[in-house]
């Protein structure tokens, strides 16, 4: 016992700039502040979680049409059936329970996922199946389609959704619900005149060929979207993965058999 | 409260204003004043920083190594943003998005660091505290300033409610859209610094050369 408290004595009269007492300092406080920090990232995880939850849900009301301020979500998001698509086929599954499927937990497990050797919206990895929303108008026919995109802008990869009209090929809106662009630049994909522009926007043309671009200047008046001011990389990277997303690779297969009344 | 305790707590708001006098700060006062609501979040996340991270350091002060006391002000700081950051994605989620990286750059507002540095380290952890939490309050008042000019006239609205009804909702204002742009921020700030510097002439800094005339011979 007294050895212990000779160490602490001698420890305790060490100069405080000397190398002992900084690195113990150093390495305490390291410590003690992660442990703060992951106490406080661990516990808030859940409501967190949640948050992000009808977060997402909100914004498939918003490319929809159908949100206003002080909608109750969860409510008004029951009007929309999930289910899961199996894109290589272009059918829908019940493999997967689309409530708790996560298209993004599956895009990382090779046995769900394939690795894309031509990947221009750089995603590394498609999911084979994604979750789709069909919503339906009272009479139980379709009304609007709506699919989730991703890919990678500037600084991050941007995930949203892009509502289609009943025929597959008009776009009724497009909407991003997180990524993490520059606020002011890359950001601007938030601005609802922006996102305006692609209300009525055709994917492809009368023969079928995927012709939707994001670029500066227009050459077909409907499948031209403005590229954003100041943010060519972002503009780029929407381009890329819209182009992805409802190419071969993406939804094309299954948008053709939901037309065919195949899916 | 004692006379010297009520000072620390008053005087950054007019007299010694983080933001109008020492002119720091600027960068995150630019980006979150577009609407009050964002601007508002962004002050309590400041105070809050300034005065824990005051309080913390404080604590520290005999125990910090001089070699590494940036470091250790800039650990503590930034766990405190991190842990405050957490706390807005949880509760807060409409603003956190809008917030974005901001929150975390409070870890660069000279603010923050700067109190740390020069009152933190020499003072008692309640007087520290105090000044932290009112230079928070120095660097809120600006901000809550420059956010009605900018929500008011830049979108008619105050907290997000309306208060002009503008021409694209029927009403009859037209919103001023420099005024949500960040560039309108530096003017207003500017005009501020302006205001209180005629109202306060102690404030106005020596100039540091003088205009040469020639002399006729």
């Amino acid at each position: 016992m007294s050895k212990l408290n000779n160490i602490l004595t001698k420890f305790k009269n060490m100069p405080v700039d000397g190398m002992t007492k900084t690195l113990f300092v150093a390495i305490t406080l390291c410590f003690v502040c992660s442990m703060v920090v992951s106490f406080a990232a661990v516990n808030l995880k859940e409501v967190q979680e949640v948050n992000k939850a009808i977060d997402k849900q909100k914004n498939i009301l918003q490319v929809a049409g159908l949100y206003y301020e002080g909608i109750d979500v969860e409510k008004s998001f029951s009007s929309f059936e999930p289910i899961v698509v199996d894109l290589n086929q272009g059918k829908f599954t019940n493999r997967f329970d689309p409530l708790t499927f996560d298209d993004k937990k599956a895009a990382q497990d090779p046995g769900l996922s394939i690795s894309l050797k031509e990947d221009p919206a750089s995603i590394g990895r498609r999911t084979n199946f994604a979750t789709v929303y069909l919503l339906k108008k009272e009479d139980g026919s379709l009304d609007k389609v709506i699919l989730p995109i991703h890919g990678y802008g500037l600084w991050s990869t941007l995930y949203g959704f892009i509502a289609l009209e009943k025929n597959g090929n008009d776009i009724f809106g497009l909407q991003f619900y997180q990524h993490a662009e520059t606020p002011g630049l890359g950001a601007e994909v938030d601005n609802p005149k922006w996102k305006a522009q692609w209300k009525g926007k055709k994917i492809n043309n009368d023969s079928g060929e995927l012709m939707i671009t994001v670029a500066k200047t227009q050459k077909y008046k409907d499948h031209h979207i403005d590229a954003l001011a100041g943010a060519t990389l972002t503009s780029n990277g929407v381009d890329n993965l819209v182009k992805f997303w409802m190419g071969e690779a993406g939804f094309k297969k299954f948008l053709t058999n939901l037309q065919n009344g195949a899916a | 409260m004692s006379q010297t305790r009520k000072q620390l707590l008053t005087d950054p708001l007019v007299d010694n204003n983080p933001i109008t006098l020492q002119v720091l700060g600027i960068c995150s006062a630019l980006a979150v004043t577009s609407s009050l609501n964002v601007a508002f979040v962004m002050s309590l996340a400041v105070i809050a920083v300034c005065g824990f991270s005051s309080l913390f350091i404080s604590f520290l002060r005999h125990y910090i190594p001089n070699s590494i006391r940036i470091i250790v002000q800039m650990v503590i700081i930034a766990s405190l943003v991190i842990l405050v950051d957490q706390i807005i994605k949880a509760y807060a989620y409409e603003i956190s998005k809008t917030l974005s990286v901001f929150v975390g750059l409070i870890i660069t507002n000279c603010i923050v660091m700067g109190r740390a540095e020069a009152f933190a380290m020499k003072n008692k952890p309640f007087e520290s505290f105090i000044d932290g939490v009112g230079n928070g309050l120095g660097y809120s008042l600006l901000l809550m300033g420059v956010g009605v000019i900018r929500e008011l006239f830049g979108s008619g609205s105050l907290f997000g409610i309306m208060i002009f009804e503008p021409v694209s909702n029927g009403g009859w204002y037209v919103p001023n859209g420099l005024l949500l742009l960040p560039p309108s921020a530096f003017f207003i700030i500017g005009f501020f610094i302006w205001g209180v510097r005629t109202w306060k002439k102690s404030q106005v800094e020596a100039r540091e050369y003088k205009i040469q005339t020639l002399e006729e011979h």
